[in-house]
């Protein structure tokens, strides 16, 4: 409604009974002589709401599971790992209340507050994603191991005994400024300032129960040939995640991604474990190392994506492949050969990212956002295991954040993000 | 006029419970700062005048004192007295604020004269001085400023007393002071030679706690659960500013806090903005 036609519709007159059908509900307008136009706000504020199924460029939020796991990758991404102030089981569980109708509305491209009449407060939404549709925003949830040692909340005995600190692999750079967190919130956009929007508001409305611990931004780029989708290349030009499961198919998903009945702890069940690695890649030296090197490296030729003698991307690796001279043609320390021996698949959903200069060294600090999906931290654990101090891609690249999260369940119409943390033994 | 924004407030709800998509964008255009009739806050207006009058004559005093000290060339006391003396500007700031010609006189640093392309001809002031106490180690060549200083700090004096205090003042104003913490004294930036502060940064506190001290039992009307939030959260910073006072008011440097002190700090008054930010609900 264009502020003319508001001012029109407000030149009318119009009747008790009329106001009430605008306002939509008798009820309401009764609240209003009672307590005054705040409170209904308010009052309104406190029903769940529903996802806007006619939202351009909208994602569900209520579903089975979470979104922004099985989602199509977006193009961007804000990622942010919080830890927690409040000190009560009770409290953690109201945060997570009040999160859930906001993050419907902001994956419905709306604002999280419709009003803001008291011109003495500031607004409620911050506003800088108005007039921008919901550009397949997704918002997924997750808790941290150090968030079940807190011994005020109480939530000790709900720990999966799959949530631990990854171990240290070899060649691990950790920067306590990019690791670990209690609740992590992965907001995937394809809209770099939708994806900021989401999580700054939600973290702004829970001032006082939250506080940042450290966050990082992403992009991919996605290339379409022939209208379909391609697999986006990581800042070393070759592409990442051509492994990855079909997400559209369950079954697949189940074997690699979805937690299943007794799977993990009981709450877990259709929930996930994100992992996340920052992990800076040294451009510089790579910009300067033969095509062929790059290539021997990867295990794959750059352009196509295919393996070493192979003309597709999708050709499977045959690591057995000998060349006339009898050595391997996929090199035995090469990446994508690790990976594979490695046996266990993950689901990845990398971004890249670029964060200005190494105040040391003046080199980019740039690289991957490595964010993966599995049912078990195990299947990454097993594969970084076998990348080890072998793997040639570790002469170009060093991982300086890290985090893992239990990502819960889908929300239910009526329940809550993390429900079933607090309701299931 | 009134009627109409409160119109424009139902017709967007109706809006919103009808799930209207294409009206999404449309938030009432009412952001009209009228003071609707039904506030009076004429006793809160008062007495938040009255100390602001109080805290400019303790700053009247304190810098006559300040200034006797520089003029006698008496090193160690000036630089007892001006983190002090300060603190009574620090609090009342949205008050001095107003006076757009003469808090620079007292306050301005040389980096905020640098900005608007002056230099230290042009500066005046405590912080001038501050430079010769900290930086030089001396009084001398500083007298001028120093009568300059006290006849500024008479003319606020007296110039508060015409100051029209409004709810907006108020109101903007808690929130003000802790942006000034926020801003520039938990980055140090505010006394750059003498690293004094958390003098600055507590006074800043007080003010904006005074402002919430008198709007309280409006407050309640509206929200008491806020109240409560905003009485623990200045519980909070207060406390963690105590760390670092020695018991009879003395703050350590600047430069002996760590990373970890001052970003415990900011988040403190970061986490007491969020709500404070909110006391404008008494206006509704």
């Amino acid at each position: 409604m264009s502020d003319q036609q508001q001012e029109k519709l407000l030149d009318k007159k119009i009747s008790r009974r009329q106001l009430l059908k605008y306002t939509g509900a008798g009820a309401v307008g009764i609240a209003i002589g009672v307590s005054g136009l705040g409170s209904i706000l308010n009052t309104f504020g406190m029903t769940a709401p529903e996802d806007d199924v006619n939202a351009t460029n909208k994602v569900l939020f209520y579903g089975k599971h979470q979104s922004g796991i099985a989602t199509e990758t977006q193009s961007h991404v804000y990622f942010a790992s919080l830890n927690v102030l409040v000190t009560s089981k009770n409290e953690l569980q109201e945060l997570f209340k009040m999160w859930t109708p906001l993050a419907v509305r902001l994956m419905n491209g709306e604002s999280i507050s419709q009003s803001d009449a008291n011109g003495f407060v500031p607004p409620k939404d911050t506003g800088e994603a108005r007039g921008l549709d919901a550009s397949n925003l997704t918002l997924t949830f997750g808790v941290g191991p150090s968030l079940f040692e807190k011994s005020g909340l109480g939530l000790n005995s709900k720990k999966p005994k799959e949530l631990q600190d990854l171990p240290h692999f070899s060649k691990d750079q950790l920067n306590p400024s990019y690791t670990g967190g209690d609740i992590c919130i992965q907001a995937c956009a394809d809209d770099p300032q939708v994806a900021f929007h989401a999580v700054r508001n939600l973290i702004r409305a829970a001032s006082g129960k939250v506080s940042l611990a450290w966050s990082q931004t992403g992009f991919n780029s996605i290339p379409v040939k022939n209208g379909v989708k391609q697999t986006p290349r990581n800042l070393f030009a070759f592409k990442d995640g051509s492994v990855n499961p079909n997400s559209k198919n369950n079954q697949d998903m189940n074997n690699v991604v979805w937690i299943q009945p007794s799977g993990s702890a009981n709450w877990l069940t259709d929930g996930t474990y994100l992992i996340v690695r920052r992990i800076q890649m040294h451009l510089e030296t790579w910009d300067r190392t033969a095509l062929h090197e790059q290539e021997n490296v990867f295990g794959r030729h750059r352009d196509s994506g295919a393996p070493l003698g192979k003309l597709n991307e999708m050709d499977d690796l045959e690591v057995n492949r000998l060349d006339e001279k009898g050595n391997p043609v996929i090199p035995v320390d090469s990446h994508s050969r690790l990976a594979r021996e490695a046996g266990e698949r993950i689901h990845r959903r990398a971004f890249s990212y670029a964060s200005g200069v190494v105040d040391k060294t003046g080199a980019y600090d740039a690289g991957l956002l490595f964010i993966s999906f599995q049912k078990n931290p195990l299947q990454f654990i097993t594969i970084q295991n076998r990348f080890g101090r072998s793997d040639k891609l570790n002469e170009y690249i060093t991982h300086r954040g890290s985090g893992l999260f239990a990502c819960f369940p889908g929300i239910q119409k009526g329940s809550y993000i993390g429900e079933a943390l607090f309701s299931i033994l | 006029m009134k009627s109409k924004a409160l119109l424009a407030l139902l017709l967007s709800g109706g809006v919103i419970m009808s799930a209207c998509n294409a009206d999404k964008d449309t938030a009432p255009a009412n952001t009209e700062k009228t003071q609707p009739e039904t506030v009076d806050l004429q006793t809160e207006m008062e007495a938040y005048q009255a100390f602001a009058m109080e805290q400019m004559d303790y700053f009247l005093i304190e810098t006559e004192k300040f200034v006797l000290a520089v003029k006698n060339g008496d090193i160690d006391d000036a630089k007892a007295i001006y983190p002090k003396a300060r603190m009574y500007f620090e609090r009342s700031e949205p008050i001095a604020e107003s006076f757009g010609d003469l808090d620079p006189r007292i306050d301005a640093r040389l980096a905020d004269l640098e900005e608007e392309g002056q230099g230290k001809e042009d500066w005046s002031g405590y912080h001038k001085i501050e430079y010769g106490l900290w930086v030089e180690n001396t009084t001398v060549g500083y007298e001028g400023t120093a009568d300059q200083l006290l006849k500024d700090a008479k003319e606020l004096r007296a110039r508060v007393e015409t100051v029209e205090v409004t709810p907006d003042l108020m109101i903007t104003g808690a929130v003000d002071l802790l942006n000034e913490v926020s801003t520039s004294k938990i980055t140090g930036e505010e006394e750059i030679y003498s690293h004094t502060d958390l003098y600055d940064f507590k006074a800043n506190v007080e003010g904006a706690e005074k402002i919430f001290e008198i709007l309280k039992d409006k407050i309640k009307q509206k929200d008491t659960s806020l109240v409560e939030t905003l009485t623990a959260k200045f519980a909070d910073l207060n406390s963690l500013l105590a760390k670092h006072e020695d018991g009879s008011g003395n703050y350590i440097s600047y430069e002996q806090l760590t990373t970890e002190d001052t970003k415990a700090l900011a988040e403190a008054v970061n986490q007491l903005g969020e709500p404070l930010s909110q006391i404008g609900i008494i206006m509704e």
